[in-house]
């Protein structure tokens, strides 16, 4: 049987995929996981800046190609909570994710008429690693400035990026956005972060 | 007890004379605008009518507390050493500063950070850094913290009101008490818990997200996009909201005036009475196919019991002013001033304390969680920026009125039944005329506020 397509059917968010999302984005950054290989770090660097530079040019299934396609877009509304027992910002996976790119695509999207312009400042760079020689975590800092309707403000905090293939393309298995006021009130969240 | 609206006796009246703000078609702009009409309702309306402050699952054991606001006013809603629930104001009897600067936490007592002066949960003051500086007894009751002096829970949502003459809690709610126990009946234990929340807010009046709170008529033009997105594997699809589709008066849907700004949006009679339909119009949600083929695996026959709680309840039950029931989501409204609201979608999550769920109930809330996400990421963001454009639009000074008159005047529109409760088609605008009169009615009032510093 073929695997299903996580496009048009949610099998893969179960169970044991919770758990070990939990797992996996917890204690992770720690000295003896740190990855220092320079030019490891220098194209995954390169990676998130082409990650921010699609979301900024609004080339947003470009930036959905950079996924695995079973993965997960992930806003917490806490720090390190659970999100099968708890409310978050988002948490999309892959039909999700679609969904929110359709949206915006219809041009009936209030909260995005007119469209964002957005500038991603992508920083602080650090490579974990992961029992899986494949995959790593990757922590970064962002500032994104957002252009809208003749306002210009601000969204900040750090990225979790779980990432796959490292020796050959980068892909995203998991982008956690963690916002410095995650536990606030947002005025009109309704770019992808 | 002291009386607050008076300062050494002056009064403060009416801002505006409301007879000529408020007509039965129209109100007047600066309803929405005036700085002034926002402080007067910050006393007349948030002051003087029941306030939702929390939910009891928010503090459930004794020294919880979380805080909230009554209006602008900073409270600590606490559950203090003794299990009484009280709302006292986050405000130090020295100098005013706040005393608890958590949103949450459980604590026997509050310490000012200004002085140090030190408050215990129920109110009371404990301590005064060096007290024979003082010709003081501190044992008088000016020196507690102020509370709210009533303060009542119905079925887990707690209330507050400053108001001696208000009528007890279970009198002011009304009729819009029998959709509340419905909805919390539909749970196992009929009761749900709180579990975080889409905090969300917008540069607008208060009253525009009231005024949409059981609105009909916007659905399928504010919300489109998230129509078109939940139906879009099938465009003729009866995903989510459709039923408003075609033409939404001639869908069994209705809206409902209770009285006292209540009002209640009724479109479970779109939806088939039986287990399983509630779910089967639900869009697309993240594990949505992994869940309900293991619900179904464990429960057999009773999965769609489950399945339909982790789905939204198609109700708006509003409860002026601030709390709003939406599907599943405790939706409460907070006025920061008069052009800008917090919003913030609470979440709630299904207990299971008698077994009803055969051990599922882990898995319907990892559905419900997600169920809850879509609306406020892909609706509510879409009404709030309408919403700020509403306050845009109203800086044109020389335009007035803002008509709420859809069904005015049309014969037959409306039943009212014995006790003056009004039912008409759902996109009609008469919940908004009525309690846009209850509005009037509470404005050119003059409660008999009064804050309570008995512990
Ligand atoms: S203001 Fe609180 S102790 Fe002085
Ligand atoms: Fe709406």
């Amino acid at each position: 049987m073929d695997a299903p397509d996580p496009s048009t059917g949610s099998y893969y968010v179960s169970d044991d995929f919770y758990a070990a999302l939990v797992e996996d984005f917890s204690g992770w950054q720690t000295p003896d996981r740190a990855i220092t290989d320079a030019a490891l770090r220098e194209s995954c660097a390169q990676f998130l800046a082409e990650e921010a530079r699609l979301l900024d040019s609004d080339r947003l299934d470009d930036w959905l190609a950079l996924f695995v396609p079973e993965c997960i877009y992930w806003v917490p509304g806490t720090r390190d909570g659970d999100p099968r027992r708890e409310i978050a910002i988002a948490f999309d996976d892959r039909r999700r994710l679609e969904d929110r790119i359709f949206r915006l695509r219809t041009g009936e999207a209030w909260s995005q008429r007119p469209r964002s312009r957005t500038t991603r400042m992508v920083s602080n760079i650090e490579l974990f690693s992961t029992p899986d020689p494949e995959i790593a975590m990757v922590r970064s800092n962002f500032l994104t400035v957002e252009f809208r309707d003749g306002e210009t403000r601000i969204w900040s905090g750090w990225n979790g990026h779980r990432l796959r293939d490292m020796t050959t393309r980068w892909k995203i298995l998991v982008k956690q956005v963690n916002l410095i006021d995650y536990d606030q009130n947002l005025r009109n969240p309704s770019i992808v972060l | 007890m002291t009386g607050l609206r008076s300062i050494d006796g002056v009064a403060s009246g009416p801002a505006w004379d409301y007879d000529k703000l408020v007509f039965e078609d129209r109100v007047h702009r600066i309803l929405y605008t005036d700085p002034r009409i926002f402080d007067e309702e910050m006393t007349k309306i948030f002051g003087a009518v029941w306030v939702y402050l929390g939910h009891e699952s928010q503090i459930p054991a004794p020294n919880d507390f979380v805080a909230t606001r009554m209006g602008r006013r900073p409270l600590i809603l606490v559950r203090d050493s003794e299990g009484v629930l009280r709302a006292l104001y986050n405000r130090c009897t020295h100098r005013g500063s706040t005393v608890c600067r958590e949103a949450r936490g459980s604590a026997k007592s509050f310490q000012c950070g200004y002085h140090g002066w030190t408050f215990l949960n129920s109110g009371k003051l404990n301590g005064v850094p060096w007290p024979d500086g003082y010709a003081d007894n501190f044992e008088d009751e000016k020196f507690n913290l102020a509370q709210v002096p009533r303060v009542e829970s119905y079925r887990g949502f707690v209330f507050g009101t400053l108001n001696l003459d208000a009528p007890s809690l279970a009198d002011y709610l009304g009729g819009v008490a029998g959709p509340l126990d419905e909805w919390l009946d539909r749970h196992p234990g009929g009761k749900v818990v709180v579990c975080e929340a889409n905090r969300l807010k917008f540069k607008g009046n208060w009253k525009l997200l009231y005024d949409n709170s059981a609105d009909g008529y916007h659905v399928v033009f504010s919300h489109r996009s998230l129509l078109a997105m939940e139906n879009r594997f099938d465009e003729d699809g009866d995903k989510g909201m459709a039923f408003y589709k075609s033409s939404p008066d001639n869908a069994p849907m209705y809206v409902r005036y209770f009285g006292n700004g209540h009002h209640f949006k009724d479109k479970r009679p779109n939806v088939e009475d039986r287990p399983g339909a509630l779910w089967e119009i639900e869009g697309p949600h993240p594990g949505m196919e992994h869940f309900e083929a293991s619900l179904r695996q464990r429960l057999g026959d009773r999965a769609d019991l489950a399945l339909d709680l982790a789905s939204s309840e198609p109700v708006n039950i509003n409860v002026f002013p601030n709390l709003h029931i939406l599907g599943n989501h405790i939706q409460v409204s907070t006025p920061v001033s008069v052009d800008e609201t917090d919003t913030t979608w609470y979440g709630t999550a299904v207990v299971d304390e008698t077994g009803e769920l055969e051990g599922t109930v882990d898995a319907v809330n990892a559905l419900r969680m997600r169920t809850q996400e879509s609306f406020p990421n892909f609706g509510e963001v879409d009404d709030l920026v309408n919403f700020e454009q509403i306050q845009v639009g109203f800086q044109a000074e020389e335009d007035e009125w803002v008509y709420m008159h859809r069904g005015l005047g049309i014969p037959d529109r409306f039943e009212v039944d014995d006790d003056g409760v009004i039912t008409g088609p759902p996109t009609d605008e008469v919940f908004m005329r009525e309690h846009m009169k209850a509005w009037k009615r509470l404005m050119m009032a003059e409660p008999r506020i009064a804050i309570s510093r008995t512990v």
